[in-house]
């Protein structure tokens, strides 16, 4: 048996592990793990220049992938610096490995330097966290958090790793698990038959139908067996925002996403169905509104993998708890097997009322006749010049729901977004993130300049790995979507909303060594863009001049229903 | 409506915390909660009771039993039980009052387990409707401390909650 410290059973783990990269920030608690690090190839490490890009970077990874990524930070500032990208992988169910360091056990508790109580201040917002009580236990317990992230419902696990665990000279039997069995913690591998069976017949009964195709369909890579279910029952699929790309957007079947910002065709739609069968989508408040006046009329069969997401703000009337692959492939052999087929003519009337219901907005816009670029047109353009196949990462805000409404995403994994924790900062080192492992594929961050200066610092991240990823910043000179609340709810006050004294982002990008672009003007726009994905090699930061006053509508009116909708500045429905 | 919920968990640090973070976290009620090591030393047991509306008792056993170190739980409300509570209650106990004081104590099954020239320190074990109960023949007046174990609850019959 082979005999390890601490520290090099950590490295050694994470290759067993067929992990490539890391993405960190050294400290003193971590530095016998980062000289354990310096001593082999196999594992590449990113050094980010704020722990929270390190969390962001791993989190795209595996949002692009489906595989966990990987961090490791120190203790203390180092610790609490990730806690923002540990809480945006959580509420998305993004599996993640963070490796924290913390002084060594004996002075834990004692408020020694660069400590902090990680397994209590990250305990509200990870999957489950470990502290290694012994360096013999660190192989065990990084097998046993890939296992936690990566299965059931996914999410962040936690490390902390006292840094006397990892001391160079104690060395103990390294053996790194084949697999974990935990009596406390089995996810359920398939649905109950049972209720497959009702949830079909409920399906064909149907008469004004309504499919919500969620993150969960993405997570659990059913994108292909949604999309076969959509199309075999010929039903409406609406998919939400961390569902975008589960389902084809050129898909005539498709009509948007529902909620806050959705369609007027799917809000509408989901408030008149009678039945609508959700795919790993937990029903949060930016998709329902009020949830006393969701969707009076429809019956709800809710597949997921969390027992916990069903019925927790909408009752479901057929909940099946199980992996949303599994669950579809039943219910497809199930259709396939039985001569029963929906009511046509009640669902050709239901298409054709849908079909009316997108003609009413269909995602129109003004354009400004002063010049001005709006910020739909931009994300048009983008999806233009890279032909829909780009890996959108996005930052949180006005941007952030352009670029859902107008990027039509056919396939999962392209659209990666903070939606539950809505944490601004993330779109840059997600798109890094994603750059690395897909250096072949156009990564794009849309941003705007609040957000971005978030984590601009990553540029010189960018500059010391070569990543060449373009940043399309939609610069509305402020913070677009407080401002937009302003505007609607406080009377046009827009209190610290406008951005004064924005950096030169020409000379800053220069500053780093990377090309900036700026954009005023509707004629400017697509050359930039295409000379921007021209240059492969080159980090292109967009600066994009828009429309400051412009608001995202569709918008839910708050605490009504799903049919309530402003649809312009004046339209109300 | 008030549920008792056993629980059993992995007797590791830690584990406590994310039981009681649970419930502050996810703004669930939490009105009493006793934890001990069981038979099993790998394991614990923890009974707590709380209260609300069924569909929020049943987000607290579902966030339970997500919890990894949850090993398994069960809503003895939902069937016979037995739930019992320990008191240690300190009580002025003087002049013609002291007689009265052991006489409460005698009816309710209670026992004196200290005694000085004024106090009588009564221990006392039921649920806690008898607890309560007694609290309120003694007089409040007279009782000049409390400390209870909070409930700790089993199923009648066959019944078991083990692995």
């Amino acid at each position: 048996m082979e005999m390890l410290s601490g520290a090099e059973m950590v490295i050694r783990s994470l290759q067993d592990q067929k992990i490539e990269y890391i993405y960190g920030y050294p400290g003193g608690s971590v530095l016998h793990i980062y000289d354990a690090l310096a001593q082999q190839e196999q594992i590449k490490h990113i050094l980010v220049r704020h722990e929270q890009a390190a969390t962001h970077m791993a989190d795209a990874y595996a949002r692009a992938s489906g595989k966990p990524g990987v961090v490791l930070v120190t203790s203390g500032p180092g610790a609490t610096n990730a806690v923002t990208g540990i809480a945006t992988a959580f509420m998305d169910s993004i599996p993640m490995v963070v490796l924290c360091g913390q002084v060594p056990s004996t002075l834990i508790g004692e408020d020694a330097f660069q400590e902090t109580d990680m397994m209590g201040v990250s305990r509200p917002v990870v999957k489950h966290n470990f502290a290694v009580k012994h360096p013999s236990e660190i192989p065990g317990l990084i097998k046993k958090a890939f296992y936690i992230a990566s299965s059931g419902r996914p999410g962040p696990v936690v490390i902390d790793i006292p840094k006397d665990m990892t001391t160079p000279t104690d060395k103990f039997e390294y053996h790194y698990p084949e697999s974990v069995s935990m009596r406390s913690y089995s996810p359920a591998t398939r649905g109950h038959s049972g209720q497959i069976k009702k949830a079909v017949e409920l399906l064909l009964s149907a008469r004004r139908p309504m499919i919500i195709v969620g993150g969960g369909t993405i997570g659990g890579r059913a994108s292909a067996e949604a999309t076969e279910l959509a199309r075999t029952l010929n039903y409406p699929v609406t998919t939400t925002l961390m569902g975008l790309g589960g389902f084809p957007a050129s898909d005539p079947l498709w009509l948007g996403w529902p909620g806050m910002h959705g369609t007027y065709e799917a809000n509408t739609a989901l408030h008149n169905s009678d039945l609508i069968l959700s795919i790993g989508a937990r029903f949060d408040d930016r998709v329902t509104n009020a949830t006393e006046k969701f969707c009076p009329t429809a019956k709800i069969i809710h597949i997921d993998i969390d027992p916990s997401s069903i019925s927790k703000t909408i009752a479901a009337d057929v909940p099946i708890v199980g992996p949303a692959k599994s669950v579809l492939i039943e219910m497809l052999a199930l259709l396939a097997k039985t001569d029963r087929v929906p009511d046509a003519e009640a669902l050709s009337e239901w298409w054709s009322q849908i079909d009316q219901w997108r003609q009413r907005h269909g995602g129109r816009y003004e354009l400004n006749d002063n010049g001005l670029l709006k910020p739909q047109q931009v994300i048009e353009a983008l999806y233009k010049v890279t032909k829909g196949d780009a890996y959108i990462c996005s930052d949180v805000g006005q941007h952030q729901m352009f670029a859902a409404q107008y990027y039509k995403f056919d396939k999962p994994n392209r659209w990666i977004n903070s939606g539950g924790l809505g944490t601004m900062g993330f779109g840059f080192p997600a798109a890094m993130g994603v750059k690395l492992h897909y250096p072949d594929a156009e990564v794009v961050c849309v941003t705007g300049e609040g957000s971005f200066q978030m984590n601009l610092q990553e540029f010189s991240t960018c500059s010391q790995y070569d990543i060449p990823v373009k940043i399309v910043c939609l610069n509305n000179q402020s913070l677009g979507m407080v401002r937009q609340w302003q505007d609607m709810n406080y009377d046009s006050r827009h209190s610290q909303s406008y951005v004064k004294s924005l950096p030169d982002f020409h000379k800053l990008t220069d500053a780093y060594g990377h090309k900036a672009i700026t954009v005023k003007t509707e004629a400017e726009l697509i050359p930039a863009l295409e000379e921007a994905f021209a240059l492969k090699d080159e980090l292109v930061f967009l600066d994009i001049h828009i429309d400051p006053t412009e608001h995202v509508y569709p918008m839910l009116v708050p605490k009504a229903s799903m049919r309530d909708m402003w649809l312009s500045k004046t339209e109300r429905t | 409506m008030r549920h008792i919920i056993a629980v059993l968990l992995e007797n590791e640090a830690g584990a406590l915390s994310r039981v009681v973070g649970l419930f502050s976290q996810r703004n669930f009620n939490i009105e009493t909660l006793t934890v001990a090591p069981t038979e099993d030393p790998t394991l614990s047991r923890l009974t707590v009771t709380t209260s609300g509306s069924d569909r929020v008792i049943e987000q607290i056993t579902k966030q339970l039993n997500k919890l990894i170190e949850v090993v398994k739980l069960v809503d003895l409300t939902e069937g016979e039980h037995i739930e019992r509570e320990m008191m240690l209650i300190k009580l002025k106990a003087t002049g013609q009052h002291r007689d009265e004081v052991k006489r409460t104590v005698d009816i309710f099954r209670g026992q004196i387990v200290d005694v000085t020239s004024s106090i009588y320190t009564v221990q006392l074990i039921g649920d806690q409707g008898k607890l309560d109960a007694f609290i309120n023949a003694i007089g409040e007046a007279y009782v000049l401390e409390t400390v209870r174990t909070g409930v700790s609850g089993i199923a009648r019959g066959d019944k078991v909650l083990s692995l």
